[in-house]
């Protein structure tokens, strides 16, 4: 077991770990913050996705040892107190979501692929950066949308 | 603005999900939880000599339970509730399954113990510790060898794994219009196996209250009341007042949450035997081995027409995969759901179909969205392309010249179509892809050295699964109506409690809408309850696109009832009559005036009861169970174009347009939704997916990275449009619109692609492979040059 200090959504935590233990499942697991998921096991799906010091990361592909002394944000801490970050509402406006297991991973890695495009996001883009990302609900069509409309609005 | 019925209202449930505050049955956290891991069969087929245990109690494990101690215990054998008889008359050949394997298994994956430990990776280091002596036996995977003689038998049950041979329709008559027909179109078709593939994987959290010999299950389900009446009545594993189901927030399920698995079974059997709180969690590599898989037909099918080129005949011959047990609803997917539309979208005077079923050394196979319809669907929409190819004529031409004109009508597949309008969906599908143009565009792509393509598909598909007279006639074990109640809050807030459940339809929203439409209030002053049968009273649950025609028109029923006392009430406190009040805006008004209460005042004084029409009791909750009158019938034409890369085999989708009539649509944006994603799920069994077993049984595509998903780049934007007709059959005029999209899809990509290549043999998944094959059999690769 191995302890590790790292910041959570603005707070710092801590906590004993099995070397085999996943960040997702001391996410989940231990913080008890279960909005992110577990779709698959071979970092397929990207239910998990998570920011660690500012990046899209499958925290399912990752030791929790691994994430000692990071910054992580999980979907509960995108959102600025009450007021939802551009993503998440733009996924709600544009109907991005159906079931919403998928979501949290989406709007991480959305949010992560506008950081780094800025406003000139385009659908082929997207479409081409969602690769890593699953749903099984929306068709895309409604995602695409949801990411390109928060592209504009954030840029 | 108005939050009624078509209005494009946002989801109100969408807050939680986009916060992280959905909750999933894994987000389930019991006090004195254990947890549960399998012990599966690696093996297709063998018998089980024994089980050794000690390892794994030995390095900690709480329990590891097998299916001789679940029999012990008096725990039923999971069955098929909808009966088939064989055309000769004789009884489905059911073979037993139980939860546990007691003496062999029967497929990859096959669950023979549980074990129990106090966390997730003790429970699974200790599953592996569970020595299983195992004599394997020959197994076999393909539907057609399975009947072979001499091939492995896998039921006692089930002579030559044959479980049922069945027939609809009238095979003289059928043979006869053969007989006399001008052009005969033949085809072997092949509906590949797929698997559901829901994000959230299934879980399941048990707990056992000795005190109270009371049981609560969390489960993914899509029908968490009909998974505790087979639970109770079932399987035996508590009386249905000691039974409460939750299906919390449920991370979809297209047909593979309807089922009761072994696992549910299990684990409220060993939350008994630990007396602890047990959940299991699927991975998804346990998803693809044992979640019920779809499809998996493999038809011989003919068309006849007549010399004016009006179709004469439909004849098929299918046989079933339904793998190694039937699942709940496994008998009723290639029968009822599937040779009762092989009329399709036309006039076809004498249909025959016959359907056998087999066992193999597979998962249990069911209903996957569509279930029955996208199979009918495609052999139909492929044949009448290919016929239109053969005969030389324009194959939308082919189609108008066949269709049904008038309604009702009746075909010779049981099936009475009640409303439709096919032309006007056809005619807004052609402009909408611009199929004028098509010829322009392909000597586009041709000037670029590639192929294109375009494919059509006209569907019709029955949804609601009801009236429960008729199916049951048909064979289906329980009743499938619906049940609703309306319960109206003393300040005028109203709760609807539905025995319908949301996995992502978007029910805390369209059904808010029908009070809204109503009582004119914001769909925020009303909460919808569902999947917990606690608080429901019953209902039969989420499939066949019934949420809406079945789902909803019983809660017309029960607002009808809140809103005549309503109105009794109201009449009484402003001295009017009755059939003088009217409810919108929030208001309760006496028509022609000026005297008006508030829908809260009326409301409260149903409660507080001082003031009440003489003999009426107080209070404002009704309740109501709809059996409809009819299936219902969504239709449209789907058009899809393509482009193929001659050098790779690559099928590169442009353009998909989606047509439809879905009769009354309470919120477009969410039939939308649910357009696109079958859309997405028939172009990935078109193109990507399939499941594949290798000869001895071994899963070859249990995990992402072998079986294809389509992503966000292997799917174009859709283009969806609505034609409306009104199904008579329910209050509403609702048709159901939550499979279409997977329905009616594959068989216009496959066109395309066909249309492209000039080579009418390719069969789903279009892989590059499969398609660089046909062109190079075609030797279109050199016209494109």
């Amino acid at each position: 077991m191995t302890v590790i200090n790292l910041t959570v959504n603005g707070s710092e935590v801590s906590g004993e770990v099995d070397d085999r233990t996943l960040l997702v499942q001391f996410i989940r697991d231990q913080l008890r913050l279960t909005g992110t998921h577990v779709g698959c096991d071979t970092s397929q799906c990207g239910a998990c996705v998570v920011h660690v010091d500012g990046k899209a990361m499958k925290s399912c592909t990752m030791l929790a040892v691994q994430a000692d002394g990071s910054d992580v944000t999980t979907i509960e801490g995108l959102a600025d107190g009450a007021e939802l970050h551009p993503v998440q509402k733009a996924f709600r406006e544009n109907h991005g979501l159906q079931c919403g297991f998928c979501t949290p991973g989406m709007i991480m890695a959305a949010t992560d692929m506008i950081n780094r495009h800025g406003k000139d996001l385009d659908e082929e883009t997207i479409r081409e950066e969602l690769e890593g990302n699953i749903c099984r609900c929306t068709g895309y069509h409604n995602i695409v949308k949801s990411i390109a409309a928060a592209a504009k609005e954030m840029g | 603005m108005s939050e009624g019925i078509g209005a494009r209202v946002l989801r109100k449930e969408d807050k939680r999900f986009i916060s992280g505050k959905g909750k999933y049955t894994d987000d389930v956290i019991e006090i004195n939880q254990a947890y549960a891991a399998f012990v599966r069969s690696p093996h297709a087929h063998a018998k089980i000599n024994g089980i050794n245990k000690q390892a794994a109690l030995d390095a900690g494990a709480v329990a590891v339970l097998d299916g001789k101690e679940l029999t012990g215990d008096g725990i039923g054998n999971i069955i098929c509730g909808w009966m088939i008889h064989s055309k000769d008359g004789s009884p489905m050949n059911m073979g037993a399954w139980s939860a546990l394997a007691t003496e062999y298994v029967r497929y990859v994956g096959d669950a023979v113990a549980i074990v129990i430990a106090d966390s997730q990776a003790a429970a699974r280091d200790a599953a592996e510790m569970v020595e299983v002596d195992y004599n394997v036996l020959p197994a076999v995977i393909k539907a057609d060898k399975a009947l072979e003689d001499g091939s492995p038998q896998l039921h006692p049950e089930a002579k030559n794994n044959l479980i049922f041979d069945w027939e609809i329709g009238d095979a003289a008559a059928t043979d006869a219009a053969f007989a006399d027909a001008a052009h005969i179109v033949e085809m072997d078709i092949t509906n590949n196996r797929l698997s559901p593939n829901p994000m959230e994987p299934r879980s399941a959290v048990a707990t056992y209250d000795a005190s109270e010999e009371h049981y609560t299950l969390y489960t993914t389900s899509q029908n968490p009341h009909v998974a505790r009446l087979v639970l109770s009545a079932f399987y035996q594993v508590a009386p249905e007042h000691k039974l409460r189901v939750i299906a919390p927030d449920v991370g979809g399920g297209f047909g593979s949450k309807i089922y009761i698995y072994p696992e549910e079974i299990a684990c409220l059997w060993a939350s008994m035997k630990t007396n602890r709180s047990v959940k299991w969690t699927s991975d998804r590599t346990e998803a693809f081995l044992t979640d019920a898989h779809g499809r998996d037909h493999i038809t011989n099918a003919k068309m006849a027409f007549d010399a004016n080129h009006k179709l004469v005949g439909v004849k098929v011959d299918t046989i079933a995969n339904l793998g190694a047990y039937m699942s709940l609803f496994s008998s009723a997917t290639p029968t009822y759901l599937y040779a009762t539309l092989l009329s399709g979208q036309y006039n076809v005077p004498n249909i025959h179909g016959n359907v056998r079923a087999v066992y193999t050394n597979t998962v249990p196979v069911d209903a996957y969205r569509g279930a029955g319809r996208p199979e009918a669907t495609y052999l139909l929409e492929r044949m009448m392309e290919t016929s239109a190819r053969e005969l030389g004529v324009d194959p939308i031409e082919l189609r108008r010249k066949n269709f049904v004109q008038e309604f009702p009508h009746q075909t010779p597949v049981i099936m009475c179509y009640d409303a439709g309008n096919f032309e006007a969906h056809l005619d807004g599908a052609l402009e909408a892809i611009d199929y004028k143009g098509f010829e322009a565009r392909r000597a586009e792509s041709a000037s670029r050295g590639k192929l294109r393509g375009i494919g059509t598909s006209c569907y019709i598909e029955a949804c609601g699964i009801a009236p429960s007279a008729a199916v049951g006639s048909l064979g289906a074990g329980v009743g499938l109506w619906e049940s609703g109640e309306i319960r109206v809050n003393p300040v005028g807030t109203v709760e609807i409690l539905t025995g319908s459940h949301s996995h992502g339809q978007g029910h805390e929203t369209t059904f808010a809408q029908l009070v809204s439409e109503r009582f004119g209030l914001p769909t925020d002053n009303v909460q919808v309850i569902h999947g917990d049968t606690d608080k429901v009273q019953f209902g039969m649950g989420t499939y066949g696109s019934r949420s809406g025609a079945v789902g909803m028109s019983a809660l017309v029923k029960a607002l009808d009832k809140v809103e005549d006392k309503a109105k009794k009430i109201a009449a009484h406190l402003l001295e009017a009559s009755d059939s003088d009040i009217v409810i919108e805006g929030g208001e309760v008004k006496v028509a022609g005036t000026d005297k008006k209460l508030g829908w809260h005042e009326v409301c409260l004084a149903a409660y507080t009861g001082h003031n009440l029409p003489e003999g009426m009791s107080p209070g404002l909750k009704e309740d109501a169970f709809y059996d409809p009158t009819n299936f219902t019938f969504p239709s449209g034409t789907y058009i899809c174009e393509v482009e193929v890369d001659p050098e790779t085999g690559k099928t590169d989708v442009l353009a998909f347009v989606a047509a439809d009539d879905f009769g009354t649509i309470i919120n477009p944006m969410i039939v939308e939704g649910q357009v696109h994603g079958g859309l997405a799920q028939g172009i990935g069994q078109a193109l990507l997916e399939e499941v594949v077993y290798d000869d001895d049984g071994q899963l070859l595509t249990a995990s992402y990275m072998d079986y294809c998903m389509p992503r966000a780049d292997d799917v174009p934007n859709y283009q969806v449009s609505h034609y409306k007709t009104e199904c008579p059959g329910n209050p509403l005029g609702m048709k159901g619109c939550g499979e279409a999209g997977a329905i009616g899809s594959p068989p216009a990509v496959i066109n395309a692609i066909t249309n492209a290549i000039g080579n009418n043999n390719l069969s789903m998944p279009a892989s590059p492979q499969k398609v660089w094959a046909a062109i190079q059999a075609s030797g279109s690769k050199q016209a494109a040059e």
